[in-house]
């Protein structure tokens, strides 16, 4: 079977975006995507959205975005996995291409938070966690994330201040990247001082939610023309595992297992270990989340996250968060793992201008759903 | 707001009603079709009896819609005597330093309300220190 590759991506400033729809957010990220593949038209469209149903009232998507943006006579659904979405459609995608039924496929990542403001967000992010059980008791990933930071701090002995070298690193990266959210970097100092939220997390352990669209177009290795004008991204590994939504119906709410599972897959596919990779692209929506990523793919034992984040920091290899992560660049959600895609392609080919990692052959992305209940890790490989 | 689905949910609000599973006598909360523990069929009735200890909490300073009001206020991962955790609200803290390991009880309290005067007022439980 001929590689899964990337032939094309394209991407929007990442931020609130007062004046422009769902759809004007998915056209400009798909025609940017069709642009850079040299007009590709593709013949399938797979959709990542959350909240396009509760906050723009908008389903059927498949439809309206490619209609939109006169894709004609296409199939294009929509993948729903809260923020593992993008790594979700990804997936499904890949597993299109390589099934040998589609032979080009468009990925694009939506999510259009600010048509609706306030309280009203976070209660349709809610609706990602256990409805029942955990949504209408008044909980938000937000509280769900601090109530595993406080456990973590509890059973490490680990200060807040512990947590700051991911959010520091993504931040100082974000500045390079004209399309992230923040352009400007925070100090250890102002991690710690910003204004609490839900304890112990305060508001720099925590990715702001804003508007955004990202695209991929995908083939096969042999389908492309052999003088394509830029270098190929090659899909090396892909996985996506789930786990039970409810942290509190995991025996170890600390294990993100999943995330495991789903790096260790990828990886495997890809004959790589997860230490090989030049960039790395953990989920960073709560800083909590990439220290208990990194654990579970087996980066560093349990206790010793933040430790490890401190000194690949230091030592600049893996690259983490290279492009501003979601810290910097913002979190929209269904689109975060496409936007890690497309800023692991920008890097691969040598395309990430300020942010480029020098020497960049291999990336690792990882998008959670929840906290961890689903989890997408795929590999990216320049194809030399 | 949804009738129904809240109606269907009062043994559990109103009385912690999970599952005991007939194979290997876990205790199941909230209740399924399938014992988590075993992976058999899960549906004879056992009613947890509200004793248990704070797993770990925070206190949000803004809640989501429907909860605005109530902010800030405090939720937790309450682990049940019986082995199962539940996630929940804190209630009557008062003075109280909540912390990890505190022993807290089931109490029934009001969870939220529609924000129209005539809307429904869903009850449900909390749990609140145990009173010495």
């Amino acid at each position: 079977m001929s590689d899964i590759v990337i032939t094309g991506v394209g991407q929007v400033l990442v931020g609130e975006h007062w004046d422009v729809s769902i759809r004007q957010l998915a056209a400009r990220a798909i025609l940017a995507a069709i642009k850079d593949a040299g007009g590709q038209k593709p013949e399938a469209v797979y959709i990542a959205n959350e909240l396009g149903s509760s906050l723009s009232r908008q389903a059927n998507l498949g439809a309206l975005l490619t209609s939109d943006c006169g894709l004609e006579d296409v199939e294009g659904t929509t993948i729903e996995a809260a923020g593992a979405s993008g790594g979700a459609t990804l997936r499904t995608a890949y597993l299109a291409l390589r099934s040998g039924l589609v032979d080009s496929a468009l990925v694009v990542g939506v999510e259009k938070i600010t048509d609706v403001v306030g309280p009203g967000v976070d209660k349709a992010i809610a609706e990602t966690l256990d409805t029942d059980y955990e949504g209408m008791l008044g909980v938000t990933p937000t509280a769900l994330a601090a109530i595993l930071m406080k456990r973590y701090m509890h059973d490490y002995s680990v200060a807040h201040t512990a947590f700051a070298d991911h959010p520091v690193a993504a931040t100082a990266h974000g500045v390079g990247n004209p399309n992230a959210m923040y352009r400007r970097a925070i100090t250890c100092e102002v991690y710690e001082k910003a204004e609490p939220v839900c304890d112990p997390m305060n508001l720099h352990d925590i990715a702001s939610y804003a508007d955004g669209a990202a695209a991929l177009l995908l083939t096969r290795r042999d389908l492309v023309r052999k003088d394509f004008k830029h270098s190929l991204v090659r899909v090396s590994g892909s996985a996506v595992v789930t786990d039970r939504l409810s942290l509190h119906d995991r025996p170890d709410p600390l294990a993100f297992e999943a995330a495991g599972a789903a790096i260790a897959r990828a990886c495997r596919q890809a004959g790589i270990l997860p230490g090989d990779v030049d960039v790395l692209e953990l989920d960073d929506a709560f800083s909590i989340y990439p220290v208990l990523s990194i654990e579970a793919a087996g980066f560093a034992p349990r206790g010793k996250g933040t430790t490890w984040l401190k000194d690949t920091v230091e030592r600049g290899k893996p690259a983490l968060a290279s492009m501003g992560g979601m810290k910097a660049r913002g979190n929209p959600l269904a689109a975060a793992g496409v936007y890690q895609a497309v800023e692991a392609v920008l890097q691969l080919r040598g395309e990430a201008g300020g942010c480029q990692v020098r020497g960049a052959r291999k990336a690792l992305i990882e998008c959670l759903g929840g906290a961890a209940a689903t989890a997408a890790a795929h590999v990216l490989e320049i194809i030399p | 707001m949804e009738i129904p689905r809240h109606w269907r949910l009062k043994q559990q609000r109103y009385a912690l009603v999970g599952e005991v599973c007939p194979h290997c006598d876990a205790k199941i909360f909230p209740p399924r079709d399938v014992c988590p523990e075993c992976g058999g069929e899960a549906k004879e009735a056992y009613n947890f009896s509200g004793k248990g200890e704070v797993y770990s909490f925070t206190r949000m300073s803004d809640g989501p819609a429907g909860f605005e009001e109530q902010a800030p206020y405090t939720v937790a991962l309450v682990k049940l005597a019986e082995g199962p955790v539940v996630t929940a609200q804190l209630t009557d803290l008062g003075d109280a330093r909540v912390e990890i390991g505190m022993p807290v009880e089931m109490v029934t309290r009001r969870i939220r309300q529609d924000g129209d005067e005539r809307g429904m007022i869903v009850y449900g439980y909390k749990f609140r220190p145990v009173l010495r």
